[in-house]
């Protein structure tokens, strides 16, 4: 398995910079991959959506879909791609340190 | 007199060109016929890139107010289905087909078409009629959902295209 260094710990990663282990995660972690990944600042809006996004990662083992996020997550689906123009599932799953979703919608 | 070339003309290889824009034609107004379509554009928003979808002939029910909370599976002339045709010619059969695949959809998580357009529309991927198949139903742009962004040409739908692959459905 790939790791990267981030902030001087080793993580487990895939190709594409997505967490393997989500316990390797920390908030300091999330805003440096945010970074690397054109969010230069998490807003409250962003942390609502990548907390979202990862609880229903731990708690079901799946990462929820695009309209569980728009539904759920209290950022409509207007507001989530305002806030990850470049696809709000796949970077807050990367952001909230869990693997890239799987699923097609 | 004849310049000497010193390196190759073509372009090197470089790696996969990344697709950053997709226009996605929907012809049918069945269920299986306007899913498809809807899923594919969904999922290039999702990928961060630009979807345009071209609502054309049948297609239109998705984007027709009302309508498209009305679609069915056709379950006459579609061998998939494993029914025999007058079997799924009897009344109320077409309304069961989608009654089922609508519950499994449901459990995937795949919104019904009204609400999957108007998700789409959020997404920021564009919506647009045909204008020949608008004339040919008759059809007004009142009677069109909100977020139809325009009635276009072949034509126009060619230009918004450029730079992306086209897919028909």
């Amino acid at each position: 398995m790939p790791t990267m260094t981030l902030l001087d710990r080793t993580l487990d990663v895939d190709a594409e910079g997505f967490l393997q282990k989500p316990e390797q995660w920390t908030e300091e972690i999330a805003t440096e991959i945010a970074a690397q990944n054109g969010i230069p600042v998490l807003t409250a809006d962003h942390w609502k959506v990548v907390r979202f996004m990862r609880e229903k990662y731990l708690s079901t083992g799946a990462a929820p879909s695009i309209r569980t996020l728009g539904k759920e997550s209290g950022v409509d689906t207007k507001g989530l791609y305002q806030l990850f123009p470049k696809g709000p599932a796949k970077l807050a799953a990367k952001v909230g340190g869990i693997p890239k979703p799987k699923g097609c919608i | 007199m004849t310049a000497t070339l010193t390196a190759p003309v073509a372009e090197p290889a470089s790696e996969t060109q990344q697709i950053t824009k997709v226009s996605i034609i929907i012809s049918k107004g069945s269920l299986d016929g306007i899913y498809p379509g809807l899923i594919m554009a969904n999922g290039a928003r999702m990928e961060g890139m630009e979807a345009n979808v071209f609502f054309t002939f049948f297609g239109l029910e998705a984007v027709l107010k009302g309508k498209n909370e009305n679609i069915k599976v056709a379950t006459v002339g579609n061998p998939a289905m494993h029914m025999p045709t007058m079997i799924g010619g009897l009344p109320g059969m077409s309304a069961l087909a989608t009654k089922m695949m609508m519950k499994k959809m449901e459990e995937l998580d795949i919104p019904p078409v009204a609400e999957f357009v108007q998700m789409l529309a959020d997404s920021g991927a564009k919506l647009y009629g045909c204008h020949l198949a608008v004339q040919m139903f008759d059809l007004k742009r009142e009677d069109f959902i909100d977020d139809l962004v325009d009635i276009i040409t072949v034509g126009d739908f060619y230009h918004m295209a450029g730079g992306g692959p086209i897919i028909f459905t």
